[in-house]
């Protein structure tokens, strides 16, 4: 019991190391491992190093999670916390964005304890003002270093890359650029889909912002645009556009094609994946973070603990055909290995920089 | 819409009584029982304004200042645009439904009467959205054509035009509504003085019927602009830069409160400058009521030969205006029928639209009445500013009160966050002006000499206000109750962010579904909530027709 509090005190105090970044998060980071350590020695005095199968970090009871990915989504995975971890969660749905937004409104009483995200940028503007827990190692160590917050606040809990997806019977997979900024060329003129008002299509940019600079992103999107690419609401309808043929390839997150597979059975269509590093195949992901002030640290672990479990992560390779990350979880066999995707090198917790993508896209005229 | 109804006030104007100047001034002065409550409700709208001044004077952020005023600049001006286009085409397709639905010989014209005011419950999101479905660049039209005429692609609908389009059909009726009951209101006498003038029908119109609809029009028009200035579900399906759509991407951008609380207080001074300017309109206009104290039936026109026209212009109204949405709907209906919600849980949300609309509205309701009473019956400068600070609501971007009342209510009255009753208490906020107007024209109809009767009998104010004056003024209480009924049931912004964790409605269900692009499934929830709001409104329509007919 006292360990309960006592790992419940160190994660709320996570949130005034994040100020003080590296320096402290080995400290704070530390002393939670130690302390979750401690109570699963306690509980299986035999092995402390590995947490064993059916022993699940933290406690069960009751957890209110704020989920920025929808119901559709998500739900499946809620059941599997709720019966695995004998948790009784209450889910708030909402836009990413809102319910950061509400998350930062609610101050220190905010009911949640969970956050899920769509993406890296809210979980890192959450990080930023203070408001995420650090997580224990034994958390952060489950998930490759690239895919977690460097000051060990949010965890990625699955991945998407960025791919061009197109129409088998109207383009040939030889045929398809290097490089997503070839997609300026006279040669595609028309043929290319985008959806500039999505989150994903937004966190694309910012990571084109950061590695290629403002100008060389500025005149891409000029570029796109003076080439006709043609504007669509979201990933989905750009996948539905390229299966029917009214389009031929389209900027889009690899998983959309494959939930369409699953729909209608065998398309027309694949995934394209850049090569070489190229800033088209980023890899994102979406995540999620224990709220500083959390009111049940010990269950939001627990239902982190099994996100990133067996259980969670089958979830997420097969019901939402993205890219597990923990667990030994493989994604669905027609999907290229994570490692195989050569994603170009950048700091995932750097996408923060929203603000700048969305006054850009209004520039030139996309918002 | 009080305006609405305060326009067909000018029926019923109040009675003038032969006071004394010191019987007039003990009048006046508002009673506590009253003034306390009205004072703590006008603090309550006041609130989110103070939320956003704090917000927006936290000077922790940095703006990127020319960017931000350029943009302000942008915005204004296509809010301003798309204010004054759509109020100026609902007034154009309203004013002659109103003119055919009272004043002709028009075929089933009790029904077209009431079939013209019924856009109103089709929530503008699920509108604009349609809308998109159908007229989209490949839309269900674009469908049709391109086999016959090979068209791969209409010319896109996003942007000023989709929103004009969008906001014109679904807020004309408020127009309608004002102007038709002007029209039932308008003694005939002076029409029939043009004529005996040797005017024509057609200038007759022009130069007598008009001017003196020209109030009702105004109201009806301004209630048009305000939604279109303060929707957001319709700008931002059609992508069109105005300020609710650049408050929400200040916030969902770059999480800056501060930025977006600017913004919306620029949008609160901008609306408060397009009420003004009808309030200043309607001040010089009075003379151009008419009293009904001699109205003869009014002489209906014989359409003639124009009948069929008469017909066709509402059939097309009604087609584009209801009938392309519920047929969409109804397509993806079928369409998606095996992806849908199962039915208990359609009937939860539908349970729980239907009484948090009823509760909010008999709440609203009655936060509002001590207002209206000392606004009608206690004019003076401290009521008349407690009135017009209560439409405060209309001028609050509905995502900046629910922000509000997240901080609020997360930080000062835990016990209240995430329960109906706070919600509640932000719908209030948020429709308190429905509400006040439609009580304060029930109020205007009724003789003070009446509640001076009852208080000479030696009944209190409250027993008064119970039983001489709530039973008078019961038509305008529930005319106030269905049309915040009407609008609660499709709120989203507050519903979303208020309501207690996973307390669903239609509105949240519609939401949920058209997130991940699963139309099939948003089509029943949205059914279901046009058939559940047609109820109220017929019922609000039926009372009118039969009050004036």
């Amino acid at each position: 019991m006292t360990c309960i509090t006592e790992t419940t005190r160190l994660l709320t105090r996570g949130s005034i190391a994040a100020d003080r970044r590296q320096v402290l998060k080995l400290a704070a980071g530390g002393a939670v491992a130690l302390a979750m350590s401690k109570s699963s020695t306690m509980a299986q005095e035999a092995s402390p190093e590995a947490t064993p199968a059916g022993e699940l970090l933290g406690a069960p009871g009751e957890l209110t999670i704020y989920s920025g990915r929808s119901e559709d989504l998500i739900a499946g995975v809620i059941d599997i916390i709720e019966t695995d971890g004998e948790i009784d969660a209450q889910v708030s749905y909402g836009g990413t964005g809102e319910v950061a937004i509400r998350i930062l409104e609610e101050g220190a009483n905010s009911p949640a304890s969970l956050f899920i995200s769509q993406d890296a940028g809210a979980l890192g503007q959450l990080a930023a003002e203070g408001r995420l827990a650090v997580l224990p190692d034994e958390i952060l160590s489950r998930v490759d270093s690239r895919f977690v917050s460097p000051d060990g606040l949010w965890i990625g809990l699955s991945a998407r890359a960025r791919v061009l997806v197109y129409n088998t019977e109207l383009v040939a997979e030889e045929d398809l650029p290097p490089s997503m900024l070839d997609l300026t060329d006279g040669s595609w003129n028309g043929m290319v889909a985008w959806a500039p008002t999505n989150a994903s299509f937004q966190s694309h940019v910012t990571a084109m912002r950061m590695l290629l600079g403002e100008e060389v992103t500025r005149s891409w999107l000029q570029g796109m645009i003076d080439n006709g690419a043609v504007v669509f609401d979201g990933n989905g309808p750009i996948v539905a556009a390229v299966v029917a043929g009214e389009i031929a390839v389209g900027l889009v997150n690899h998983y959309y094609l494959w939930e369409t597979i699953a729909e209608a059975g065998p398309v027309p269509a694949e995934n394209y994946y850049f090569p070489e590093g190229d800033i088209g195949s980023l890899v994102n992901i979406a995540g999620a973070g224990i709220l500083a002030d959390s009111p049940n640290p010990e269950q939001a672990l627990r239902a982190l603990d099994i996100l990133l479990g067996v259980g969670g992560q089958t979830y997420f390779a097969e019901n939402t055909s993205e890219y597990p990350l923990s667990a030994g979880v493989q994604p669905i066999s027609e999907l290229p290995p994570l490692d195989d995707i050569q994603t170009p090198d950048i700091d995932l917790s750097d996408l923060d920089d929203l603000e700048g993508t969305v006054a850009l896209l209004m520039e030139v005229g996309l918002l | 819409m009080q305006l609405i109804r305060r326009a067909s006030a000018t029926e019923f104007p109040p009675v003038p009584t032969p006071w004394t100047r010191a019987q007039d001034r003990a009048r006046r002065m508002p009673p506590p029982v009253l003034l306390i409550p009205a004072l703590a409700v006008a603090l309550l709208v006041l609130s989110p304004l103070v939320y956003l001044l704090v917000r927006a004077t936290d000077s922790g952020s940095a703006l990127p200042e020319s960017l931000f005023r350029a943009r302000t600049m942008s915005v204004t001006s296509n809010t301003a645009l798309l204010a004054t286009t759509v109020a100026i085409s609902a007034s154009s397709i309203a004013v002659p439904l109103a003119w055919l639905t009272t004043r002709t010989n028009l075929p089933h014209r009790r029904l077209w009467s009431v079939l013209a005011g019924l856009p109103l419950v089709i929530p503008s999101y699920v509108g604009a959205l349609t809308i998109i479905a159908a007229l989209g660049p490949r839309g269900i039209v674009q469908g049709w054509l391109e086999g016959p005429f090979g068209i791969e692609r209409l010319p896109s609908i996003y942007g000023f035009a989709g929103s004009w389009l969008a906001l014109t059909l679904f807020t004309y009726p408020y127009v309608y509504l004002s102007v038709q009951a002007a029209f039932r209101g308008l003694d005939p006498a002076l029409e029939e003085a043009a004529r005996c003038l040797g005017m024509g029908p057609t200038r007759t119109f022009f130069q007598a019927v008009l001017p003196q609809l020209r109030p009702a029009i105004a109201a009806g028009a301004l209630l048009s602009a305000l939604y279109a200035v303060s929707d957001f579900g319709v700008v931002s399906l059609m992508r069109y830069d105005v300020f609710t759509r650049a408050i929400y991407i200040q916030y969902q951008s770059s999480f800056d409160r501060s930025a977006a609380a600017a913004l919306a207080l620029v949008l609160v001074t901008f609306t408060i400058v397009m009420v003004a300017g009808e309030w200043w309109m309607r001040g010089r206009s009075r003379h151009y009521r008419v009293a009904t104290g001699a109205a003869r039936p009014q002489r209906r026109h014989d359409l003639g030969r124009w009948k069929w026209l008469g017909v066709g212009y509402c059939g097309a109204v009604f087609t584009c205006s209801v009938g392309l949405p519920m047929f969409v709907l109804l397509y993806w209906l079928m369409r998606g029928a095996s992806t849908g919600d199962a039915i208990h849980r359609l009937f939860n949300q539908a349970w729980n639209s239907v009484s948090l609309g009823l509760a909010a509205a008999v709440f609203t309701v009655a936060l509002a009445l001590p207002t209206a009473i000392l606004s009608v019956r206690y004019r003076g400068k401290l009521t008349t500013t407690l009135e017009r600070q209560a439409y405060l609501g209309f001028a609050l971007p509905g995502i900046a009160i629910a922000l509000a009342f997240v901080y609020m209510g997360a930080r000062y009255i835990p016990s209240l966050y995430q329960t109906v009753w706070l919600l509640l208490i932000g719908y209030a906020v948020r429709f308190l002006p429905q509400a006040l107007g439609a009580e304060r024209v029930s109020l205007l109809q009724i003789s003070p000499r009446i509640e001076e009767a009852s208080r000479t009998l030696g009944e209190g104010i409250l027993g008064t206000l119970r039983r001489v004056t709530t039973p008078l003024a019961t038509p305008g209480l529930l005319a106030g109750f269905g049309l915040v009924a009407l609008t609660v049931m499709k709120e989203l912004p507050l519903t979303m962010m208020l309501a207690p964790i996973e307390f669903e409605t239609l509105a949240t269900g519609i939401w949920q579904a058209t997130q991940t692009g699963a139309y099939g499934r948003a089509a029943a929830p949205a059914l279901i909530l046009i058939v559940v709001s047609a109820a109220p409104s017929l019922i609000l329509s039926q009372r009118g027709f039969e009050q004036t007919s």
